[in-house]
């Protein structure tokens, strides 16, 4: 009962009693068979999460899994079949009218795909929308609604009616009509879908800066990867119905739960969930594990390993220095004799990556690098290197098995 | 000769029926219509002349633009240079009435098809009836229920004209953007909160028509309604068919058309424009646009 919002068990099944199609949910029938044979569409099923509070969980699936259901349940705009639904927790699934009225008002409320604005009321008196149905005083209403417009810049177009903004500023008041009743909780179905890319980055950036500065528990609906991993804490992903999935965006990346996840990172970009730690491995560079190694006795071990470039750590695995094959040459030609000489004598300037780097930040460093950039953790432990290879690879998923090999390399 | 399917016979049998045993009921029809159309035509005819131009002209300068409220004023003058102002006020008042009771009807009925299946199932074949069947078919009946006068005249203007209302307000509902409904039940309105602060203000413009159509199918009605004595411009058409008079009928004619382009004009303004534009902001805007357009003529 710790979590703000707890869904148990829930299921929704429209066009008639549903208790048949529960019986056949719970055989295990899937919802194609169960509408060819009655006539019923199963919505969601079975589904069951808890939202933590201050968490943007994110709901994510292909269009008609279910998502649009699942978070109308959660305020009641429809009415589940079966299973529970606690808010602090309290079942809402069995308040009375006015209970559920009341939990509108002031606790849950909600932003919409099509912004769904008043259109004969200005951009004030649709940001008190909620403030002027729960009966609050106009002038205090209009006080906060301007504070609230004020939150997602908008105070100087409080006088301007809807059809006079553009749709990142619609959304901007959908925005500010559900932060105005000040709520526990606030849906987003689908909220940014509608506007164009640079504006969906836009407002996603926004959602974060509030984010950072109040945290909400949000349950956000998208049918885009991108924008669930960059909004999400956490992530649910509905298949027919069903929640299969959840867990941070790169838990979900790195073990997907079954082909219809991993299909999602088709052709996504991944270079922000990764960290160069994730990708980092750990056969593509000679480790010379003795700091104190001479020169002679690592060029030989070089020799051997056939490879141009060893990195050297200490006992504890901390990295020292880089060593290549022409660095090791040079530094016993030029001293006097040929004499052999400690192995730091040797060392490149050639600094490691960071693990916490996410790719995005090591491309060119990686691409410019003649041989594999070595990562180490907060502490200066070698954890791997990364090749060109490595880094093309992953950004390049094509092949699932293959990057899926990869990450458990990292790990 | 008897006929297998005698519906004539029932419904005379019915209407004997009703005239026997529910006269009470017509006489508080009656008396109620016979307070809103004479109390309304009283006014009108009581009021000023001059004030009916300026309320007339100011509606229309302010709804719709200098030029209409010119025209308002040339025909207004018109009506009165035929000599033909008490008709034409009597048929406002008669307009008005009917508009008034069938808008009293009939949007409350649009508003009951449109939040119920069933009702709609009912009422539509009603309104079929109700638009389809000949005016002259009730004017007997209503005749022997109310007797002849305004009272008949105005119940007939009220069946025929009531249809597009009760209409137009259901289909003005059901067309709500569904999301804009949910976020009205989203942010917590009870079922009268979402009726007036989300349904009826974005179902205004279908509202707007209803009413339109409304009092141009009453306009429509007023040669008939004066054949069982509605009197006003009516009747100065009726007269001059009967007395082959082609220019009496002309001018009564004139007046009613007259009359239709005011009113359609006035109403579709409703319709069209925003109504939350307050009459403050409305002037303003009409004069910096009154401005643009005489600098361009
Ligand atoms: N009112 C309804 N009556 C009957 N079936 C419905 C109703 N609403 C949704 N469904 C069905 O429930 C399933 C889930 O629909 P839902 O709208 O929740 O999907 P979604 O994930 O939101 O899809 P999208 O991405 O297209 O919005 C679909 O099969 C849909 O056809
Ligand atoms: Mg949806």
């Amino acid at each position: 009962m710790d979590s703000k919002l707890a869904v148990q068990g829930v299921y929704k099944v429209f066009g008639g009693d549903p208790r048949e199609a529960l019986e056949r949910i719970k055989r295990g029938e899937d919802k194609d068979t169960i509408f060819a044979e009655t006539g019923l569409t199963v919505g969601v099923a079975d589904a069951s999460f808890s939202v933590e509070e201050g968490e943007v969980f994110v709901v994510m699936g292909l269009s008609g899994s279910g998502k649009s259901t699942m978070v109308r349940m959660l305020n009641r705009l429809i009415e589940p079949s079966a299973g529970s639904i606690t808010l602090n927790g309290r079942d809402i699934t069995r308040m009375s009218r006015k209970e559920l009225i009341a939990v509108r008002r002031r606790s849950i409320s909600m932003v919409f795909q099509s912004f769904a604005l008043m259109p004969h009321q200005t951009v004030l008196q649709n940001t008190a929308f909620g403030l002027n149905v729960s009966g609050m005083k106009r002038e205090e209403r209009e006080k906060r609604a301007m504070e609230a417009l004020d939150a997602v810049g908008l105070k100087a177009n409080a006088d301007s009616y809807p059809d006079e903004l553009s749709g990142g500023m619609k959304q901007r008041v959908g925005l500010a009509r559900a932060l105005a009743t000040d709520p526990e909780i606030l849906l987003m179905d689908e909220a940014f879908s509608a506007l164009d890319p640079l504006i969906r980055t836009e407002m996603q950036d926004e959602l974060l800066r509030l984010q950072s500065e109040q945290a909400r528990t949000v349950v956000f609906i998208t049918h885009d990867l991108d924008e669930a991993m960059r909004v999400g804490d956490r992530i649910a992903i509905m298949e027919g119905g069903r929640v299969v999935q959840i867990g941070t965006p790169d838990e979900i990346v790195r073990a997907p739960a079954n082909d219809y996840v991993r299909s999602f990172f088709r052709g996504v970009d991944v270079s922000h969930v990764f960290t160069a730690g994730d990708i980092a491995r750990r056969d593509q560079l000679t480790v010379v594990e003795r700091s104190g190694m001479r020169l002679r006795a690592a060029l030989s071990r070089l020799d051997q390993s056939g490879r141009q470039v060893a990195v050297v750590n200490d006992r504890a695995r901390v990295l020292q220095g880089v060593v290549t094959v022409d660095s090791i040459a040079q530094q016993l030609e030029s001293s006097v004799g040929g004499k052999d000489g400690d192995i730091e004598s040797a060392f490149i300037d050639d600094p490691p990556i960071l693990a916490s780097t996410p790719l995005t930040d090591i491309m060119t460093r990686v691409a410019e690098s003649p041989w594999p950039v070595p990562v180490v953790d907060d502490e200066g432990h070698y954890v791997g290197a990364i090749s060109r290879a490595t880094l093309l690879l992953t950004l390049d998923r094509q092949d699932p098995e293959a990057s899926e090999e990869e990450a458990s390399h990292g790990a | 000769m008897a006929r297998e399917l005698p519906i004539g016979e029932y419904v005379s049998d019915g209407v004997d029926f009703l005239l026997d045993h529910a006269q009470g009921l017509f006489d508080g029809i009656a008396a109620g219509i016979e307070f809103v159309s004479g109390n309304l035509t009283d006014l009108l005819q009581a009021t000023p002349i001059w004030a009916v131009f300026a309320v007339l002209a100011g509606l229309g300068l302010w709804r719709v633009g200098w030029r209409f409220a010119l025209f308002v004023l040339v025909a207004l003058y018109v009506i009165l240079g035929m000599d033909l102002w008490e008709q034409t006020m009597d048929t406002l008042g008669l307009v008005l009435a009917a508009t008034l009771v069938a808008l009293g009807i009939g949007l409350p009925s649009g508003v009951a098809m449109a939040k119920s299946d069933i009702v709609a199932a009912v009422v539509r074949p009603v309104l079929d009836f109700m638009q389809t069947l000949p005016a002259f078919v009730y004017l007997i009946p209503a005749v022997l229920f109310f007797g002849l006068g305004e009272v008949p005249g105005t119940i007939a203007t009220v069946i025929f004209s009531m249809p597009p209302a009760v209409r137009l307000m259901n289909l003005g509902i059901r067309h709500v953007p569904v999301e804009n409904v949910e976020a009205g039940r989203a942010f917590g309105c009870n079922g009268a909160q979402l009726l007036f602060k989300v349904e009826l203000p974005l179902a205004m413009p279908s509202i707007m028509a209803g009413v339109n159509q409304t009092i141009m199918l009453a306009l429509s009605m007023v040669v008939i309604a004066s054949m069982i004595g509605a009197g006003g411009l009516g009747n100065t058409v009726l007269t001059g068919i009967q007395r082959l008079d082609v220019g009496l009928g002309f001018e009564g004619g004139l007046g009613v058309v007259i009359l239709a382009i005011i009113l359609d004009r006035l109403t579709q303004s409703f319709g069209s424009r925003s109504t939350a534009d307050s009459p403050l902001s409305r002037l303003k805007s009409l004069f910096s646009r009154g401005s643009e357009e005489s600098s361009k003529g």
